[in-house]
């Protein structure tokens, strides 16, 4: 299978490298553990994986991960999905499987951009960025999905950029973890899409941009007790809770009906 | 032992920058794959830190630890 499909410098393989080690460092039975994507780059990462992998429709990854959990709940469902994928056309099943809190781990890579499609305005895309349908700049406010799984709910959040690898790798595995929904966005570069029509050079000086652009999100609180403000976007780990998952909750509202 | 495969890298140099002790340069000759993969030029001021593999897209670099056989 290898080389990858994917372009020059996308960061796209840098987040499977980071969820491969995670999953190897945990010692997770990949007979046990089942891959799920939609449509987009993203969703291309379970055919590079040795283990079962389920290509669904546009947007619906989540909606198949949770039947798939709810039909066998010893299985471990990772989602990959794209920030198109995760926040336009599934937008809804995204808010609605934070809601139920089913037990899945969704991975997102952000490239703010429809990026397998020629590089259509997403709904992450920042404001000015120019795209091949926003020619002079998009004008529309961006999501941030984040801080919207956050409002809704979500017991484990966390955004990283692939510049930074390490805490990565540390987030995916408390994201695997985790019982309930958890979610890790990753801020991914895409030089043949995004970095292109906007400038931003090669891959490297893309990750340059993300180091620089971003704020950890301890340094922030500090910032905001200071009571300053930043228009950089917060990294880090957002949310760490605990919550009662949909399968535990399930099973004691059937032992209390018999 | 660093092991850069040639056939993998996709020429994005990822490894060139973020390398802490600056073991890779970019090499001046074209791969097969029409890009300029990095070259180990300076292997013994490896320290091991594996950053090479982890930013590496495409899985092309293998970094041995020295106990590895």
């Amino acid at each position: 299978m290898l080389p990858t499909i994917f372009c020059t410098g996308c960061g796209i393989g840098s987040v499977m490298n980071f969820s491969l080690r995670a999953i190897h460092d945990l010692n997770i039975d990949m007979n046990k553990t089942v891959f799920v994507s939609g449509i987009g780059c993203s969703s291309r990462v379970p055919g590079y994986i040795y283990s079962d992998g389920l290509h669904s429709l546009h947007g619906r990854a989540i909606p198949y991960a949770t039947g798939v959990k709810l039909a066998n709940p010893e299985l471990k469902v990772i989602v990959f999905t794209g920030d198109g994928d995760c926040g336009a056309i599934g937008g809804n099943h995204f808010l609605h499987a934070i809601r139920r809190n089913v037990d899945i781990t969704v991975i997102s890579i952000n490239n703010f951009i429809y990026g397998m499609t020629g590089g259509q305005v997403a709904p992450t895309t920042p404001l000015k960025s120019k795209t091949t349908t926003t020619p002079y700049g998009n004008i529309e406010y961006p999501i941030d999905l984040s801080m919207m799984a956050k409002v809704i709910g979500a017991p484990y959040v966390a955004r990283w950029t692939t510049a930074h690898p390490v805490q990565c790798i540390s987030s995916i595995k408390k994201a695997l973890q985790k019982t309930g929904f958890s979610f890790v966005e990753v801020l991914s570069p895409c030089p043949t899409s995004y970095g292109r029509l906007n400038k931003m050079g090669t891959t490297l000086d893309m990750t340059k941009h993300f180091k620089e652009s971003t704020i950890n999100i301890k340094i922030y609180e500090k910032m905001l007790a200071e009571g300053k403000t930043t228009d950089k976007m917060v990294i880090g780990e957002l949310v760490d809770i605990e919550k009662e998952d949909f399968n535990t909750k399930y099973n004691k509202f059937c032992g209390e009906l018999k | 032992m660093i092991h850069v495969n040639t056939n993998y890298c996709k020429g994005c140099l990822l490894c060139v920058e973020y390398c802490p002790k600056k073991v890779y340069v970019k090499s001046e000759k074209l791969s097969k794959k029409g890009v300029f993969p990095p070259e180990v030029k300076f292997p013994e001021n490896c320290i091991r830190c594996h950053l090479c593999e982890l930013m590496c897209p495409d899985f092309a670099i293998i970094v041995e630890d020295k106990n590895d056989k």
